[in-house]
């Protein structure tokens, strides 16, 4: 079964398909390195973040809470904690790509929110390991680039609070998060999250509230999902 | 070198450590429902956290400014599914232009 009907017509769809992600996560790298700028990192900061650390999220974060007054310290944790998803997706990952050596850690370094997700929605494994390498390599181009080209635009502005940017930086986060809200749970940690760290703002040092929104995460997800027939209304749907 | 280029040091080697465990560590240590749950369930925590005092909050206080208006129109513009770039810019613009306005 290694071969399949049309191995060519689909390999040239995963790699269009890779490219067109790489595309769009691009303009998320124009606002990535626009912000970034726009909050007191160097040009040189920023395009750092961008090719050594290369996981969008957890970029945007030490830049948020930098930018907002917190501790570079507390930003890179806030940062990490937002990275270890990429943890489970090295470990759906590996036995799809079966690595080694130099490969091996050139793929951990690829192994993002994107290049899983086009992986893992191939029907071969062939077109998975395809899927996983062309986005890989296709968004780290289009981020990289499109960092530079944000960082340098913004570099030219002289009050980044003028032109609302501290503004966009909230949106962006928001942008971020809106695709994860699509089960109640989900929702409920939002808004517990959002409101603790509010609450803790004028109590903790700047950047330490985030932090400590995580605990609503591990609250919420510590418990084993309980499943009665009898109360489990959407599952006995699901179910049928 | 400044605390932001140790910062910056310090996640990069972090994250792809976070990275680089999936494939060196064995499953049995990350495949665990209740591990996987809190992973799932952190980003979403933290990224509306991150929102929230991005938005709202002002050094040590909290506040309701013209950046409150942007979040206003990115959720719209996310409503809408808008994408990225529109959601972004026109929070800024919707954020300055009230400044320029009610300064």
């Amino acid at each position: 079964m290694s071969h399949t009907s049309d191995p060519d017509g689909r390999a040239t769809e995963v790699r269009k398909q890779a490219w067109g992600v790489g595309v769009a996560v691009g303009t998320y790298g124009l606002g990535f390195g626009a912000l970034a700028v726009a909050n007191g990192f160097s040009l040189w900061q920023t395009v750092a973040l961008s090719a050594l650390v290369f996981t969008g999220a957890s970029q945007f974060a030490l830049v948020g809470v930098v930018g907002a007054g917190g501790a570079a310290v507390t930003g890179a944790a806030a940062a990490l904690a937002l990275g270890s998803r990429n943890a489970f997706y090295g470990l759906r990952m590996a036995p799809l790509l079966r690595v080694k050596g130099l490969k091996r850690l050139g793929a951990a370094q690829l192994t993002i929110d994107e290049s899983t997700a086009v992986a893992i929605a191939q029907p071969t494994p062939t077109l998975s390991r395809l899927g996983f390498w062309t986005t890989g390599i296709a968004v780290f181009v289009c981020w990289n680039v499109a960092t530079v080209a944000g960082a340098f635009a913004v570099d030219q502005v002289s009050d980044p609070q003028v032109i609302g940017l501290d503004a966009a930086v909230g949106a962006a986060f928001l942008a971020l998060l809106w695709p994860q809200l699509t089960t109640p749970k989900a929702r409920a940690v939002a808004g517990g999250a959002a409101l603790l760290a509010l609450m803790l703002t004028p109590l903790i040092t700047p950047g330490l509230p985030v932090l400590a929104a995580a605990a609503v995460a591990v609250t919420a997800a510590w418990p084993e999902p309980r499943i009665h027939h009898a109360t489990g209304r959407e599952r006995e749907v699901g179910d049928e | 070198m400044s605390e932001l280029w140790w910062a910056i040091a310090a996640l990069a080697a972090g994250g792809y450590a976070l990275k680089a465990s999936g494939y060196f560590i064995p499953e049995w240590v990350l495949e665990r429902p209740r591990v996987t749950r809190v992973a799932l369930l952190t980003p979403v925590a933290l990224l509306s956290a991150l929102t929230a005092v991005q938005i709202f909050g002002e050094g040590q206080g909290l506040t309701i400014d013209a950046r409150a208006a942007g979040l206003v129109f990115a959720v719209g513009a996310l409503l809408l599914r808008a994408p990225f770039l529109v959601v972004v810019v026109g929070a800024a613009v919707v954020a300055a232009l009230l400044r320029l306005l009610a300064p």
